[in-house]
């Protein structure tokens, strides 16, 4: 009981790191309850701006959509080298799944860009301000991941990780996975179910 | 079990760093104001979380005292309409989240790990984040106050009054962003006393052996950490609305206002119960030491809380019976509302059947604790009464709603909190606080409450409204029921109540200067966070106690006696502690301090303040929390081994971090 932070493994045998991880997890399911409800309440009131069938390209939406899925399965295969503790594979499916996340993202930053074209600006409509607060915060996380995907990159390789090192990636993988989960929802309910 | 020679007592240890993370070196200092700016220790950050807290409970006090004197009379002159709104304003937002918050987690941070036999928390540094975004929080949100005015809405800040058209100031601005950064400390808090209730209790403490102040605190947690996103969403629609130009709440666009009074009161109706909870734990642990006898129907009383909880999260809409709901949804949270009522009810009897045939012993403690029973139950009951839609409806936003959750808030919440101040304060300073003092602070404040809040049953019922700044004498009516009479009863009432908490304040002073040490178990107690020396170490226990019992520090004083079946002593407090130092762990390993909490905490008010003010300061402040983001992250919470070594002695007991 000595011991504190990371590593340690308490009353649950799960360590601190990754309970605390999915506690916050549990949090972000409240906020992300949050924005969603926003826009469902919102997502049919356009006043005079496009309505979202007019913009929607869902086969673009699609594939970046399955792009961010398949990231999910490269970071079980960095969480699964990194309790084989071979670095190198770890190291290469991180940066895997952090490109695939960017290449998400990049998606994301066209879609605003064209649907900006269209007419739909943050403050057009309540359809606007809710759909682009939802996806951005979206991306936000998104965003967040890969930079802790990126930066457990750098760590590794300086090999100065403090704690157990599988430890750390998969709490990372946690996150990145719940991001994952969280769009799916946002992308049933945003893109496919029509107002 | 070997014989380990008895340790003599450790000097604290100076850490040398030996490696930079970031720019920084780790913090070494363990004397001064370095070992409280850059700690981790659960229990400094405890007594830096109620200090804050006292300071805000000051200041919100001061804004109440003020709305006092301006409703003294008629026509006050004291406030003009504006300050009086921003008063009202502040006063619930600073006594809400800057005064029994902090306070609750003071307490919560103090003696959690205590109870459960940790050395600290799970998560050290976060904690200290923690309190420093807090802290930096309200400093930010009041900072308003000199820049161009507070915020001015009501602190549920009901849309559309808190767009820029009602609220032009920047106000409602640091309001928004400053309430964002405490939901960040608050959220960060209850993740790491999760963490630390579920995985860091001694060994053989089960969850049912778990004191009922760590329980209550518990099921806090888990109402923060579902109840501080949902605020964060509307504060984030509210900010995006007035910053950036959304169209959230904007009528014109077809906005819906009651959005935002749902996103408000889903987090604001167990926000009640995040308030009321931690002081239930408080007298749960008061009122057995005090009785001489265990607490009644242990089990209930903690099932009842956990019922809280989750009800909790159903009733949240009758903050709305007045903004037409339709008469399904008044029907359901009509019923959930009187259904809550009953694991509150649940907690009195036990509480009363806890003292019922105990052997009371009158201190100030459990005459606190005894004055939130009486004085809770009062507001209990007109809760309930609000359940009744058609009633309620009468007297949304008058001063009977104030009347009830002041008997709730300031007879349930503050008085429990006062009652933990003279239980547990021998604890944590080693003194023990004046009785007699301490006996015209608990009077004058039950008589001053009462005074106050007791006449706006009256006044709300004779309908005057709430956040009005003047009332007239032609419409105070006449005969006993007169608006003026009352009126003036409710604040010279306040000012009795404040006179009273000046008595806890001087009670601290004369303490402090009082060189008389406390005993080491001054109340005969019962929970482990007694079983330490006073104050504790700063690694708590010599020897993680294994635990056999519920209340086991009085299970390890008392046996049952065979014959007659009555508890007898065995050994004391003092008898005790000393065998845990003659058999003291050899290698403690305590977390060391850090620079990084209080640097990545000060990241934030500088990005909201760029918000406000200029992106580029944003700018600034995103590097700060970034950079202080990579300094932690690469630092490891324990100093090295190598760190520790001390060339002047090979055998070192205790490491201080």
């Amino acid at each position: 009981m000595a011991e504190t932070a990371h590593g340690h493994v308490g009353s649950t045998g799960i360590s601190n790191v990754k309970l605390g991880m999915w506690a916050f997890l549990g949090s972000e399911c409240l906020l992300f309850g949050g924005l969603i409800s926003t826009y469902m309440l919102y997502r049919g009131r356009v006043t005079g701006g496009p309505r979202p069938s007019q913009i929607f390209d869902i086969p673009f939406t699609s594939v970046s959509s399955f792009v961010l899925l398949m990231s999910s399965l490269t970071m079980v295969l960095a969480v699964s080298a990194a309790h084989k503790d071979d670095d190198r594979k770890t190291n290469l499916w991180l940066t895997v799944t952090a490109l695939l996340g960017a290449t998400f993202v990049g998606g994301q930053v066209y879609e605003f860009t064209a649907f900006y074209k269209e007419g739909l600006g943050f403050s057009t409509s309540l359809f606007g301000s809710s759909f682009y607060t939802l996806t951005g915060f979206h991306g936000v996380h998104v965003t967040v991941g890969i930079i802790m995907l990126m930066s457990l990159v750098g760590i590794l390789k300086r090999s100065s990780v403090p704690g157990k090192k599988a430890e750390v990636v998969e709490m990372v993988g946690l996150y990145w996975h719940f991001v994952d989960i969280v769009w799916i929802i946002i992308f049933t309910l945003v893109y496919l179910i029509p107002v | 079990m070997a014989i380990i020679e008895r340790p003599t007592p450790v000097a604290p240890v100076v850490v040398t760093p030996t490696e930079t993370y970031g720019l920084l070196k780790r913090p070494v200092s363990s004397t001064g104001w370095r070992s409280w700016v850059f700690t981790v220790d659960h229990k400094k950050l405890g007594i830096m979380y109620a200090v804050t807290a006292m300071f805000f409970f000051i200041v919100g006090g001061i804004e109440a005292l003020l709305i006092r004197l301006q409703l003294a009379a008629p026509n006050g002159k004291v406030l003009n309409a504006d300050l009086y709104n921003q008063m009202f304003t502040m006063h619930a937002t600073t006594m809400v989240f800057l005064f029994v918050m902090p306070m609750a987690a003071g307490f919560a941070n103090y003696f959690v790990p205590l109870q459960i036999g940790a050395r600290d928390v799970a998560f050290p540094r976060l904690n200290a984040f923690g309190f420093w975004a807090l802290l930096f929080g309200g400093i930010f949100l009041n900072l308003a106050w000199f820049l161009g005015g507070a915020a001015d809405g009501g602190w549920f800040m009901y849309a559309p009054n808190s767009g820029p058209v009602f609220s032009p100031s920047n106000g409602v601005d640091f309001w928004a962003l400053g309430l964002q950064i405490a939901g960040i400390a608050s959220l960060t808090g209850a993740i790491n006393l999760i963490i630390t209730v579920l995985n860091m209790r001694a060994p053989g403490m089960s969850l049912m052996k778990m004191p009922i102040f760590t329980w209550m605190i518990t099921v806090v947690q888990f109402l923060l950490l579902f109840a501080v996103p949902v605020i964060t969403v509307a504060l984030f629609l509210l900010s995006f609305q007035r910053n950036f130009g959304a169209r959230f709440f904007d009528v014109a666009a077809g906005a819906d206002p009651l959005l935002w009074q749902h996103l408000f009161w889903i987090f604001g109706h167990p926000e009640v119960y995040i308030l009321i909870l931690p002081s239930f734990g408080i007298i749960s642990e008061v009122l057995p030491v005090f009785s001489r006898k265990p607490l009644f129907g242990y089990p209930f009383v903690v099932f009842s809380g956990a019922a809280i909880g989750f009800v909790g999260w159903g009733v949240w809409a009758h903050h709305m019976f007045a903004s037409g709901l339709g008469p399904v949804s008044v029907a359901v949270f009509s019923v959930a509302t009187m259904a809550i009522a009953v694991p509150t009810g649940v907690k009195i009897i036990n509480w009363t059947l806890t003292m019922w045939g105990g052997k009371l012993w009158f201190t100030t403690a459990m005459k606190f604790a005894i004055g939130l029973i009486v004085l809770f139950t009062v507001g209990g009951l007109s809760g309930v009464t609000h359940s009744i839609a058609p009633s309620d409806t009468q007297q949304t936003d008058t001063y009977y709603i104030v009347a009830h959750f002041h008997y709730v808030l300031f007879g349930g919440a503050v008085l429990g909190i006062f009652s933990g101040f003279y239980y547990w304060w021998p604890k944590v300073f080693g003194k023990m606080l004046n009785e007699k003092l301490g006996s015209w602070n608990f009077w004058l404040m039950i008589i001053g409450l009462n005074l106050t809040f007791g006449p706006m049953h009256i006044l709300g019922l004779q309908g005057q409204p709430r956040r009005m700044y003047q009332w007239t004498e032609a419409r105070a009516g006449e005969g006993f029921f007169n608006l003026a009479f009352w009126n003036l009863v409710a604040s010279i009432g306040s000012f009795i109540l404040t006179i009273g908490i000046l008595f806890f304040l001087i009670n601290v002073w004369v303490t402090s200067r009082n060189p008389q040490k406390a005993p080491l178990d001054p109340w005969n107690a019962r929970s482990l966070e007694w079983m330490t020396s006073n104050p504790p170490k700063e690694h708590n226990f010599d020897v993680i106690p294994t635990v056999h019992h519920l209340d086991e520090f009085f299970h390890r004083k008392y046996e049952e006696d065979e014959a007659t079946h009555t508890m007898k002593q065995i050994t004391t407090a003092e008898e005790l502690i000393a065998e845990q130092e003659r058999n003291a762990d050899k290698h403690i390993h305590m977390p060391s301090p850090s620079y990084w909490p209080i640097v990545l905490a000060f990241g934030l008010p500088v990005i909201t303040f760029g918000l406000i003010y200029s992106y580029l300061i944003a700018v600034v402040g995103g590097v700060i929390v970034l950079f202080a983001a990579y300094g932690w992250s690469l630092e490891s919470s324990t100093a090295p081994e190598s760190d520790f070594e001390n060339p002047n002695s090979s055998t070192e007991l205790v490491k201080h971090g």
